[in-house]
């Protein structure tokens, strides 16, 4: 599998993370000879399952599914090759007072749930549901289309702006004042307008926070916390699911299905440079010397190594290297993930255990969350960080023997750039340990007795992200979903569709619209451009 | 004697209720064949189809009506009364079998395990002991009404295998739709390869005295495989993906039908394959010449397929209406029309849901034999905005989730 088959392909993608398979498999699909190269030993990306202790399967990095655009489970014939995304039937958010929601599939348990903590947003909630759902249902079509470009005269690019703003205006007023609410502004206040109980404001901010430097109440919250619930499983926004197998599991079932397609994979070889030559580029080099030539030649990897590594910026435009070296990534997520003996105990549920079949969320308040993100500010991680938990053994029995089980947690804040209170830079490696503590901590502050069920214990700082994935400075979205940095903006003014000023390169990572998450919108995008110009040259 | 004759209950309970009952958190229940029984044990019916799919799940099938055959003559009455050919069955095999009237219509269908050369047990949704009974002439057969003597626990699912076989290391070498005799714990069990879910599974057939302390073991040996028990919703998603037909859903029984538009003939059913070889083989049964007549004359009225709605063309017409799109899993089984792209009636669905697996709306329906060729696109009436519309759809082969797992 490490070696390619031929010296010439139709096409070449550079990184078979999720993108680049799937934007591999579009190509394969059309009839292109593709191959797809992958530095490390398994393709996924930042999505793997991985045995880190013997019978435990962790997904290392992304845990859960649910922006996957739903066309390409279809068009790439996913269920054929082990699509199967498993329901989560419970959401548990403890509380610090030892109280706790637990959401579950049936709407009046859910307000019961929530009239214990507030009779008031046991209403609210299904107004917020409902007026956020009516938002994602607008927003959809503008995941599941190239994004038009704006600085362009190009008749095709004029119509595409004026059907985009005919969208917009056919909104009713509520839908795109909310809309603008959630893109523009901070979660906190929109929750605001809706919630009394802390409890539920926590939980529900918890979403507006990941992969990203901002507090729920930071502007641009909102962009997050709406990302977070535009995703489906079966036609319900909002839902989440874990693969089986992890989300390794399902990087699997695309690597199939790109194979199945005709498209080629190779492993443990990685990519030097792409190869140009009179503006054009012709194919790409590998480390180990190894040239192979290809007319297509895509990147599946984040911005900054698109554009100034694989490539020679002198051969760019100086305002577009300008707009990439400014591109914000300053990763601020890590992961610890543990191999426990038995599900942790909370005591107010006694021997309970059926709460741990979704997300346990540690975000019990906005006041929790902001103050987490306080001491990211400054360049610190958070003493008490909120951390999304994902026991997903309760639901996947291949994820650990019997009676055990893996428990991911997502934890923030952990900036990359970790600086001292004196302002000097500190090493992440040399606070590892101290930070993999803090998150154990804060779980067994909620979980009396968490620490004796752990057999074993994997930390990821942001710098691992970066080492291990190649996500530059560790963000897990490729890029920091701010508005500045989407849409006609993504990843950068006038570079939004996929092209790049060389011809015959194509961007195809979580770098470009519609952004990060499972989602493999870009990916698909990208392939939509490519074979655009393809059929445009023939 | 088990406890449900012992009172004069309406309903019955099945010799597995208290352990049902414990397990039911929602407080519902529903009745099928005179018994209590669970829609679902949680409040996510789609949780519990999971465990199917993924791990394995626990279902009382006890309800099911069973009668024992007995006697000499058993096979040859079962010959001849049986649609499907009973002399394939060998013992320690199971058949999925139906039985038809003169005319060659369906009356029911059922499963029947071939225990010893002698022995049978036949199951079936409805009473049929009279109508059996009524067909014995001078054969020594005895049938008898075990049904509740009898409890019933499916358990199925891709871990089912390896789970069980710790309790009854016997079951790792049957086969699809063969059986053997077991013990689990002191109690003597019967368990097959056979089930209503088109996945990996096992029934286990145990004494009702016997049955909390079977469902005990089972669950004891589940533990920590996510192993759950499901209810009726998640077995009805799991039959339709599985292409199995349930009476008085996919057909009914000519017994009690009105007339023959709501009859079905075995060859509509597309059961056609039970009699591959009808002509060579000199069998006389219920139906035959009715049978023979239809395959020869061509003259089956509709044929029974496999449905898969167009995901795109469904997704757009909800969108563009300005909704978004439901994919609701629980099965409908209420007819939905089908019509060609001009607007002729041509069938009609059956059974219809959204499979979570398979992630799309699949259905079990009929159409006339002309359309029932693979890929053949019809369109599926729904109604969107109060309005009727037509969603394409094609005809695919059953089952339309079908692992090898399943038989291997």
């Amino acid at each position: 599998m490490s070696t390619p088959t031929q010296r010439k392909y139709d096409a070449i993608v550079i990184g078979g993370g999720h993108n680049g398979l799937t934007n591999g498999a579009y190509l394969a699909k059309a009839g292109l000879k593709t191959l797809i190269i992958e530095r490390r030993h398994l393709v996924g990306g930042a999505a793997i399952t991985e045995e880190l202790h013997p019978g435990f399967w962790f997904t290392t990095f992304s845990y859960a599914l649910s922006l996957l655009r739903p066309d390409i489970i279809h068009e790439l014939e996913l269920t054929k090759h082990g699509f199967m995304p498993l329901l989560m039937p419970t959401t548990f958010a403890p509380m610090e007072n030892g109280d706790y929601v637990i959401f579950g599939q049936d709407r009046n348990e859910n307000v019961n749930e929530i009239a214990r903590h507030s009779k008031h947003d046991a209403d609210a909630f299904d107004q917020y549901e409902h007026d956020i759902t009516m938002v994602c249902q607008a927003l959809k079509p503008l995941l599941d289309n190239v994004p038009p470009d704006i600085f362009s005269k190009d008749p095709e690019e004029l119509v595409a702006m004026s059907a985009l703003a005919g969208h917009m205006r056919s909104l009713e007023p509520r839908v795109l004042h909310n809309a603008v609410r959630l893109l523009t502004g901070s979660a906190a206040d929109f929750l605001d307008d809706y919630f009394e109980s802390d409890i539920l404001k926590g939980y529900l901010a918890s979403s507006s926070i990941i992969g990203t430097q901002v507090g729920p109440r930071s502007q641009g919250s909102g962009l997050v916390l709406l990302y977070h619930n535009i995703g489906e499983h079966d036609g319900v926004f909002g839902a989440w699911a874990f693969h089986k197998g992890g989300n390794g599991g399902f990087t699997q079932v695309l690597a199939r299905a790109a194979q199945a397609f005709g498209a080629e994979i190779i492993l443990e070889s990685p990519v030097s440079n792409v190869i140009t030559s009179n503006g054009r580029a012709t194919g790409v080099a590998l480390e180990d010397g190894t040239e192979i030539e290809a007319d297509i030649v895509v990147s599946a990897v984040d911005p900054r190594r698109t554009f100034m590594q694989l490539v020679d910026p002198r051969e760019l435009p100086s305002d577009l290297v300008e707009n990439i070296k400014r591109f914000r990534f300053q990763g601020t997520s890590a992961k610890v993930n543990f191999a426990l003996d038995g599900l942790p105990k909370y005591p107010a549920l006694g021997d309970r255990g059926d709460q741990y079949r979704g997300f346990t969320n540690i975000g019990p308040s906005i006041d929790y969350l902001e103050r987490a993100y306080d001491e990211a500010k400054y360049g610190w991680y958070s003493s008490r960080p909120y951390i999304d938990c994902a026991i997903q053994s309760t639901i996947d029995p291949d994820m650990a023997p019997p009676g055990k089980h893996v428990m991911s947690c997502f934890v923030q804040y952990a900036p990359y750039h970790l600086k001292h209170k004196d302002g000097s830079a500190a090493d992440w490696d040399q606070e590892r340990q101290g930070f993999g503590d803090t998150v154990q901590k804060t779980l067994e502050s909620f979980f009396p007795g968490f620490s004796d069920l752990v057999l074993h214990r994997e930390i990821v700082t942001p710098l691992d992200i970066e080492r291990v994935v190649g996500l530059s400075e560790g963000n897990i979205f490729a890029g920091e979903f701010l508005a500045p940095q989407m849409f006609f903006f993504r990843p950068a003014p006038g570079w939004n569709q996929y092209r790049t000023p060389i011809d015959g390169y194509y961007q195809c990572g979580s770098g470009t619209h519609p952004g990060g998450c499972v989602m493999g919108a870009p990916g698909k995008l990208a392939s939509q451009q490519i074979l655009k110009d393809v059929s445009a040259r023939s | 004697m088990s406890k449900q004759q012992e009172g004069s209950q309406i309903i019955k309970t099945t010799p597995f209720h208290p352990r049902v009952e414990a397990a039911n958190q929602t407080g519902l229940w529903s009745h099928w064949a005179g018994y209590l029984v669970v829609d679902r044990y949680q409040m996510s019916e789609k949780f519990e189809y999971f465990a199917i799919r993924n791990s394995a799940g626990v279902f009382d099938s006890s309800p099911l009506y069973k009668y024992r055959i007995t006697g000499k003559d058993s096979e040859k009455f079962l010959s001849g009364v049986l649609a499907r050919n009973i002399r394939r069955c060998r013992p320690g095999q199971a058949q999925y079998t139906l039985w038809c009237d003169d005319r060659g219509f369906v009356i029911e269908d059922g499963v029947i395990l071939r225990n010893y050369a002698d022995e049978f047990l036949l199951t079936s949704a409805e009473p049929n002991l009279a109508y059996f009974k009524n067909l014995i002439g001078y054969e020594a057969v005895e049938i008898e009404d075990v049904s509740e003597e009898i409890g019933t626990l499916a358990f199925q699912g891709p871990r089912s295998r390896q789970i069980l076989q710790t309790l009854a290391p016997e079951i790792a070498e049957i086969g699809y739709f063969h059986l053997t005799e077991a013990k689990l714990g002191d109690a003597p069990v019967t368990i097959s390869r056979t089930g209503f879910t088109g996945d990996l599974g096992y029934e286990i057939w145990v004494g009702a005295d016997d049955a909390i302390a079977t469902w005990d073991r089972v669950m004891e040996a589940s533990e920590g495989h996510g192993v759950v028990p499901f209810g009726q919703t998640a077995l009805l998603m799991a039959r339709i993906e599985a292409g199995l037909l349930l009476l008085n859903a996919d057909f009914e029984s000519s017994r009690f039908a009105w007339n023959d538009e709501h009859r079905s003939t075995p060859i509509e059913l597309g059961f056609g394959w039970m009699f591959r070889d009808i002509e060579t083989e000199d069998r006389p049964f219920i139906g035959r010449n009715a049978i023979r007549r239809e395959l020869s004359e061509g003259s089956s009225r509709w044929k029974l397929v496999g449905l898969v709605i167009d995901w795109k063309e469904y997704d757009d017409k909800y969108n563009s209406a300005g909704l978004v799109p439901p994919k609701d899993h629980t099965p409908i089984t209420e007819e939905y029309m089908l019509y060609t792209d001009d607007y002729k009636r041509v069938g009609y669905a059956t059974s219809l849901m959204y499979s979570p697996i398979l992630q799309r709306h699949i259905a079990i329906g009929r159409v006339r034999p002309e359309l029932s060729v693979v890929g053949t696109r019809v369109n599926l009436e729904v109604t969107i905005n109060h309005r009727y519309e037509l969603v394409g759809t094609h005809v695919a082969r059953q089952p339309l989730f079908n692992p090898p797992r399943k038989t291997s």
